[in-house]
């Protein structure tokens, strides 16, 4: 089964959606946009170093993702406002990384399958990677669900609750990274963001709870990717694009029936 | 019986010294009002006691398992989280349906079960928050401006609410507060702050001395008095935060 790329697409692409559902609700109820994209794009530096050393990509791209992601918490709200400090080391990593890869002599890198996806050349290893990060960030987060959500709504709230919120931050930075290198192959390291923001802000408006919001959000990613790929499969056009605009189209809908929701 | 003390607690954001030497016990049962204009140091006693601040000396003991309830100064859930009241009371520990209304029965708002967090007034808010504070039984509550953005019925009402609450529960109350005429009215104790403890006792005690006239201005206890202050007082070596 296997064996055809469709089947190992298709696998691929609800593994990714699965594990960015919870993800992306956070990342929405943070107001954390911004600083997921910084992580999506830091990871370009990531896969040029691991080109040039030689080692895997998922493990470059998953140390640059951490690295920026801790860089830009310990920054914060020194002498730049967050914003801006993400816009300097987003577009500074991304583009670091393309100038690194282009010194790297005698190796072909296709740029635009770091870029934009590459999902039908999803191999069994590939495969294992996601199913890896998927049962590492359920985890952590079934782990740390209570505590994430109350450090989420008020640090000071979470402090009389003995909960660390600085703790639960790193966490959540930790699940972000993986999160951004198992999703490079499926949707490039541009569209990340959107993978992990647009289902979450369309399922918003049906979730009474978090929890809610989360299996509904995940709803949305898996019927994106599995139409994603249908129509780029009939189309011809490239899968990553393919899935974040049916996202964005059931995005559309959910957000036009909303008024006819709350009359 | 004492449930908490901090024993010369300082403490420092950067360089600044925002606390001095601070000593204080909260006793069971016993509501203890801060009272200091801004930029006095009340927040950050507060969270120093919660546990998000750690202070550069001194030391804090609490006794043993103590339960705190804690109303943040400014809590605004996000439209983004979507959350009903239910959901919100069992997010530290899951408690039963019937615990929940009882518990918002005692804050005064047994009807929001099922209502969206972002959909509720200014009021009800409190109130909801009130009720989640109470939800581990807890031995002590803190707010820590508990009635900003309540007009002046409002937050009289609410304070009314944790006096009874108080009654009902026989849990202590440590608050942070504005309204120096419900502050006098409804306190056991009442501390006056400004980087450390100017004066403390009983309220009516309290309202006859110096350091107090000094902070409040003399003859008053309205809050015109505590604003007008806040231009000509003297913060030299305070550093000022935003509360």
């Amino acid at each position: 089964m296997l064996d055809d790329f469709m089947v190992r697409a298709s696998i691929a692409g609800v593994g990714v959606a699965l594990i960015a559902a919870p993800l992306g609700c956070f990342v929405v109820w943070r107001r954390m946009a911004y600083f997921g994209e910084a992580t999506a794009h830091a990871a370009m530096l990531g896969i040029a170093i691991a080109l040039s050393l030689e080692i895997p990509i998922f493990a470059g791209t998953l140390v640059a993702a951490l690295l920026m992601a801790l860089t830009v918490t310990q920054l914060s709200g020194r002498s730049l406002a967050t914003d801006t400090l993400l816009g300097v080391t987003a577009h500074g990593g991304l583009a670091l990384g393309l100038v690194v890869a282009s010194f790297l002599s005698g190796v072909r890198i296709d740029l635009m399958a770091y870029l934009f996806g590459d999902i039908l050349a999803v191999t069994r290893v590939d495969l294992l990677l996601i199913l890896i990060g998927f049962l590492a960030v359920i985890l952590l987060m079934y782990w740390r669900w209570s505590k994430m959500l109350i450090s989420t709504l008020n640090e000071e709230l979470a402090y009389s609750n003995g909960i660390n919120p600085i703790r639960e931050k790193f966490f959540l930075t930790i699940s972000l990274a993986i999160t951004v290198a198992v999703s490079i192959k499926v949707v490039g390291l541009l569209l990340i963001s959107a993978l992990l923001i647009i289902p979450a802000a369309a399922s918003r408006t049906f979730s009474r709870t978090p929890e809610e919001m989360v299996i509904i959000t995940a709803i949305i990613g898996v019927i994106s990717a599995i139409s994603g790929l249908q129509f780029s499969y009939l189309f011809n056009t490239p899968p990553g694009p393919s899935i974040v605009c049916v996202s964005l189209a059931i995005f559309l809908i959910l957000s036009s029936i909303r008024p006819l929701r709350s009359n | 019986m004492k449930l908490l003390s901090t024993n010369n607690i300082s403490v420092k954001y950067g360089s600044n010294v925002v606390l001095r030497d601070v000593s204080l016990d909260i006793n069971e049962g016993e509501i203890t009002t801060i009272v200091g204009p801004n930029g006095s140091g009340k927040t950050t006693l507060v969270k120093t006691i919660i546990g998000a601040v750690t202070p550069f000396t001194g030391s804090i003991s609490l006794t043993e398992n103590l339960r705190i309830g804690y109303i943040p100064q400014r809590l605004s859930i996000d439209y983004t989280l979507p959350m009903t009241v239910q959901r919100f009371l069992n997010l530290s520990h899951k408690i039963s349906k019937e615990d929940c209304i009882s518990i918002l029965r005692t804050a005064g708002v047994p009807d929001l079960l099922k209502t969206q967090m972002s959909n509720l007034s200014g009021g009800q808010f409190q109130r909801v928050l009130l009720a989640g504070a109470l939800q581990g039984s807890p031995q002590i509550l803190i707010l820590d401006e508990a009635s900003q953005g309540l007009d002046q019925a409002g937050s009289a009402a609410f304070y009314k609410q944790i006096e009874s609450v108080r009654n009902e529960k026989g849990c202590a109350v440590l608050m942070i507060s504005h309204d120096l005429h419900v502050v006098m009215s409804a306190s056991d104790k009442v501390i006056c702050m400004n980087g450390h403890i100017c004066c403390s006792g009983k309220p009516e005690a309290v309202a006859n001395m110096p350091e107090y006239h000094g902070l409040f201005g003399a003859g008053t206890e309205g809050t015109l008095a505590l604003y007008r202050h806040i231009h000509d007082h003297d913060h030299d070596n305070l550093r000022k935060f935003k509360h």
